[in-house]
């Protein structure tokens, strides 16, 4: 693998990350809890969206063969994504929403910060700009699990039952591969190793805040990053993409 | 009643800032985009002109209406030849609205921006936001987000006015 495929594949999966956590995220609309974590939510979305685009331009731009933005989104099978497992899982109730945004944005925003510091300088740029609105998510995530955790006895129950169910999908986070080896090697990207440490001790700090019970590293899910995705992914991306295939080449 | 038609005018970077005083920002219309900061620079040179351009948030959904609405307002000031440059180097802040633009935003009842909310910690409580109706400091947040990705929510509970907070990033 030459530098230009890792930047490039490097920068494909940032913006599958990004898209599919937008396109989980938009489900919630017309479907949140009350209006304003609705907004809020929606407003995520449109965050990583935003985020999204920029990695797939990007990308497109690397590549050379001409892909744009939309190729990327609209215009690849459920096997050709290679975002983390976890930022696909169903939205569940507001307490599974809330802890897959906390574990995604802890790690997520270790990741720009690093990024931020990389040698590429166009997604030095794009890395320091995400930043600053993942720490915006990560800190209203965070409030939300204190609330949930530290609430009544039901919404303790239920938040700390989907902080188990979502822990096995934490390990895909940090399972470097020789991409991430290539990236790390060209670009000066991140220390996945160093990252996972940090990630646990900001992870830990805020479960203790919920007063909620830090779950043990068991079994971990892996194969998102390969293609290989949960059940609901190629009913996601079916809806996500109907435009496109329906009316090919459509525009607003 | 000008002397002679725009189109013939040599455009100067300082009359292209006047005209782009002139474009408000589609989801707060009371302030232009000089006002916002989200204008980097303006460059003549030879016939055309350079408008440099940061997004507030990655996914401003605005961001595309705002560029076509700089190149429209430049065209029916005679300049056709527009290179619009997007930008996200230094990344775009709150910092950055102006005075006037700031003084503009309370009286259309939003409360401009107080701090550096990158600079708080993540468990932080906030600091009180003034209700720009009333000048009460007694309000309560009622959520981080509002009807923009630039805005949250807050209610004041001296005229129990509800109002939007533009927040700090």
């Amino acid at each position: 693998m030459n530098s230009k495929q890792a930047l490039f594949k490097y920068l494909v999966r940032l913006g599958d990350n990004a898209l599919v956590l937008a396109q989980r995220l938009i489900e919630i609309v017309a479907d949140g809890p009350e209006l304003e974590e609705e907004l809020a939510n929606a407003n995520f979305s449109l965050d990583y969206l935003g985020q999204a685009r920029l990695f797939y331009t990007y990308a497109g731009e690397v590549e050379g063969k001409g892909r744009t933005e939309d190729d990327f989104a609209f215009l690849r099978s459920d096997r050709e994504f290679e975002n983390v497992l976890l930022v696909e899982q169903p939205n569940g109730h507001f307490g599974d929403v809330i802890v897959r945004s906390v574990l995604f944005d802890a790690f997520y925003l270790l990741q720009l910060e690093a990024l931020s510091a990389c040698s590429d300088e166009r997604l030095v740029e794009i890395a320091i700009k995400a930043a600053k609105e993942i720490r915006y998510h990560l800190r209203y995530g965070s409030q939300w699990l204190v609330r949930l955790g530290d609430g009544t006895e039901e919404s303790r129950r239920r938040v700390q039952r989907s902080l188990d169910d979502l822990w096995k999908y934490t390990g895909e986070l940090f399972a470097g591969d020789e991409i991430d080896e290539a990236f790390r090697a060209e670009f000066a990207g991140p220390d996945l190793a160093a990252m996972r440490a940090t990630w646990a001790s900001n992870i830990a700090a805020i479960v203790k805040e919920a007063t909620l019970e830090l779950p043990e590293d068991g079994w971990m899910a892996g194969g998102g990053r390969e293609g290989r995705h949960s059940e609901g992914f190629g009913y996601m991306i079916a809806e996500m993409q109907h435009l496109q295939r329906s009316y090919p080449g459509l525009n607003w | 009643m000008s002397a002679e038609p725009a189109n013939n005018r040599p455009q100067t970077e300082e009359r292209i800032w006047k005209y782009l005083e002139s474009v408000p920002d589609p989801e707060i219309p009371v302030l232009s985009v000089v006002d916002l900061g989200i204008i980097r620079a303006v460059n003549v040179a030879a016939g055309t002109v350079e408008v440099v351009v940061t997004p507030t948030y990655s996914g401003c959904p605005a961001t595309e209406v705002i560029e076509k609405s700089i190149v429209d307002c430049l065209a029916e000031n005679g300049i056709d030849d527009v290179v619009l440059k997007r930008v996200l180097s230094p990344p775009w802040s709150t910092a950055w609205i102006s005075d006037a633009g700031r003084e503009k935003l309370r009286a259309y009842g939003i409360a401009p921006p107080e701090d550096d909310a990158g600079k708080r910690s993540l468990m932080d409580s906030l600091r009180a936001i003034a209700c720009p109706r009333c000048d009460a400091t007694s309000t309560t947040l009622v959520s981080e987000f509002g009807s923009t990705p630039c805005k949250a929510s807050y209610k004041c509970e001296s005229c129990l006015e509800p109002f939007e907070y533009f927040k700090c990033i």
